[in-house]
């Protein structure tokens, strides 16, 4: 049976440009790049080239791209190390929709006696950004705020929020991992000070990320020890992800254009189709400023996670923000500050396509997705009971 | 992904006894849209008083549609009585087993055949009624539903509680009274049963020293554990080697080495076998929660 690959967000495949020009680096260049020799010296060197790949991506600065391990990582090293630069500031600002790698740290900084605020959002997963302004004052160390949310795909106006909150002489890190790759930045244009990203989001190996630390700001590094990425991030290089990655940021570049047409022309097909072949459905997220590749549809009266596995079962790969599926209780954290109800929440898919999806693929899951959503509903309770 | 058995994937993919019973002489409901999973379950019975036909309608994950299936075919044929015998293990155990975070679905089948057969017998209310005191607000869970999963499934941890009827798994400010409950339910089988019996140099069955190991913990070990805010489960059995993993507070103590030898390994060599040897799991962690990407 033939996977048709639709989570995306949650991670992508590596790209067969970077699992080849990764694979010298395990057992023929497997030198390290701090060593003295010619054998590591040509290691760092690709390392630097890699560096320039990304930074050519973000539009920075290479020295201003940090290597770190992952996403959560670089979300870690980002909001811990910019608190140790500002210790007498004890207000952070950040949204109640964040991926819990920032969410996470922030209730883990309550703990601690950090007075944190979460941004709510409006029932298309918009921010407040009157509320922002008036919550930025001389005790904030950090706004934290996503560019683009995982689960429903909407994107924040990242550029207004970074102007707003840099010139009140305010630390702004976003976490961008959903957005790098998907849509163009500039950031030696932008007062974004950091920025966290993730290789696997981009058809990048697993284990590898970046920070990225706009010149000038003040951070400490998370990880001590060597002195490896000019004594920001201590520890030896993952060189072959590091490698990949920069081929992943190149490639990225140049699928942009693909991203923003032809993946996203897909996406709405497969989005239209659905609303119209599954009655009681609805869009969850901005229906304007949305990721490309992403969409959130809930589906009345049923479960997500029986949704995924009769998907499962035709090879199609998806994920749903329901509470059965995580092992929690309660649906997504993302859909209940938007105020959808816990009735769509339960019943929330999301799709999210990359450039390897087909048309053939959308095709396929259109025709399945009604008989799906219809043979759950046989099964349950409320269908013609309750009307929402 | 859930690790599922075929038989709970059978039961989701191809349901049995699907639908409402037209003028039936039980109707049970359970669960809520607000939930994420409801049963509403219909039977008739014969002339003799057997549930001659039953359906179920399920809002719910798979686990919540396989345990509803099988709760059906469990009790057709059964009289009332025998119905209401049916466990929420019962229901578990046809499928070979679910998912620890999955318990609660096969409580939910219980639950809806009660309020069935007092739907038949008491005539008007067909939705699950609350019994007791509500010690879970976020869930709606009172004392008595968490005393009863607590009894029959030899429950010892608050997660275990949360796992089997969701109390304690919203805001967890209840989460000291449900530790009271267990405490006392715990307590109370100590009184009951009668204590493990000191070996006696008899050689024992494989499963006689399982179920020795497991009264041992249970009665002689856990309670003190638990006193110091820690807990202890048994990870596995092999030969005289019996691993297992601390919790709560002994699984962060310094003093965690000197409990495994001097009150673990002491109390199993007294009343199992001088040849035991206890292990710690140190990679057993609690499952935490799916990543969503």
């Amino acid at each position: 049976m033939k996977t048709i690959y639709f989570d995306n967000n949650a991670t992508t495949r590596v790209a067969d440009e970077v699992f080849e020009v990764m694979q010298p680096y395990f057992c023929e260049l497997y030198g390290n790049p701090s060593s003295m020799h010619t054998f590591g010296g040509q290691v760092g060197v690709r390392v630097r080239e890699a560096r320039e790949q990304v930074a050519a991506l973000l539009g920075c600065h290479p020295g201003e791209v940090i290597f770190t391990s992952c996403g959560t990582e670089a979300d870690s090293t980002a909001i811990l190390g910019a608190l140790a630069a500002v210790p007498h500031r004890r207000k952070v600002i950040t949204t109640r929709v964040e991926h819990p790698a920032v969410l996470t740290v922030c209730r883990d900084l309550e703990n601690r006696g950090y007075h944190v605020i979460e941004l709510g959002v409006d029932k298309q997963g918009r921010l407040d950004l009157d509320e922002l302004e008036s919550l930025l004052d001389d005790d904030t160390a950090i706004v934290t705020i996503m560019a683009a949310n995982n689960e429903t795909g909407t994107i924040f106006p990242l550029e207004k929020i970074a102007e707003m909150v840099t010139e009140r002489g305010i630390t702004f890190h976003t976490d961008a991992v959903q957005i790098v790759g998907k849509i163009p930045l500039n950031l030696s244009e932008s007062p974004i000070h950091l920025l966290s990203l993730s290789g696997h989001k981009l058809h990048a190996p697993k284990g590898v990320g970046v920070l990225y630390v706009r010149k000038g700001t003040r951070i400490a590094p998370f990880l001590l020890g060597g002195h490896q990425e000019g004594g920001r991030r201590a520890g030896t290089e993952n060189v072959p992800g590091i490698v990949g990655l920069g081929k992943a940021c190149e490639l990225a570049a140049r699928y942009m254009d693909d991203e923003n047409t032809r993946v996203k022309a897909l996406r709405d097909k497969l989005e239209s189709a659905i609303l119209a072949g599954c009655p009681d459905s609805r869009i969850n997220g901005d229906p304007e400023n949305r990721l490309p590749n992403t969409t959130n549809i809930s589906f009345e009266y049923i479960e997500g996670e029986a949704i995924l596995l009769m998907l499962d079962r035709f090879g199609i790969c998806a994920s749903s923000g329901s509470a059965c599926t995580s092992g929690s209780l309660e649906p997504s954290h993302v859909l209940r500050a938007m105020g959808v109800p816990f009735t769509a929440a339960h019943g929330s898919i999301r799709y999210s396509l990359s450039r390897y999806n087909t048309e053939d693929e959308v095709d396929f899951t259109i025709e399945k997705m009604p008989q799906i959503i219809e043979r759950l509903r046989e099964l349950s309770p409320f269908v013609g009971q309750v009307h929402v | 992904m859930w690790e599922y058995t075929d038989k709970v994937r059978e039961h989701f993919f191809n349901p049995r006894n699907v639908g409402e019973i037209e003028n039936a002489d039980g109707v049970g409901e359970v669960g809520s849209l607000a939930c994420g999973d409801a049963l509403k379950l219909t039977f008739k019975l014969d002339k003799d008083g057997r549930i001659a036909d039953a359906k179920f309608k399920t809002f719910g994950c798979a686990s919540a549609i396989a345990t509803s299936s099988v709760l059906t075919e469990l009790i057709k044929g059964k009289t009332l009585d025998e119905a209401m015998n049916v466990t929420n293990r019962d229901i578990a155990d046809y499928l070979g087993g679910l998912p620890e975070q999955k318990m609660h679905c096969s409580v939910m089948g219980r639950e809806a055949l009660e309020a069935a057969v007092a739907n038949y017998r008491g005539g008007d209310v067909k939705k699950h009624e609350l019994e007791g005191h509500v010690v879970c607000t976020c869930f709606g869970v009172t004392d008595v539903e968490i005393e009863r999963v607590v009894r029959e499934n030899d429950l010892t941890t608050v997660e275990q509680v949360t796992n089997y009827c969701k109390a304690g798994g919203g805001c967890g400010g209840c989460h000291g009274e449900i530790e009271k409950i267990i405490e006392r339910i715990q307590g109370e089988k100590v009184g009951m049963h009668t204590p493990p019996v000191p070996r006696k140099g008899k050689k024992l069955t494989n499963i006689q020293k399982m179920q020795l190991i497991q009264q041992t913990i249970n009665e002689q070990i856990r309670p003190a554990l638990r006193a110091h805010g820690g807990n202890i489960e048994l990870i596995d059995i092999e030969g005289d080697t019996v691993t297992v993993a601390f919790r709560g507070m002994c699984a962060q103590c310094h003093l965690a080495e000197f409990t495994m030898k001097d009150v673990v390994e002491t109390k199993l060599r007294e009343f199992v076998s001088e040849d035991i040897v206890v292990e710690e799991d140190k990679d057993s962690v609690e499952e935490g929660h799916v990543h969503k990407g």
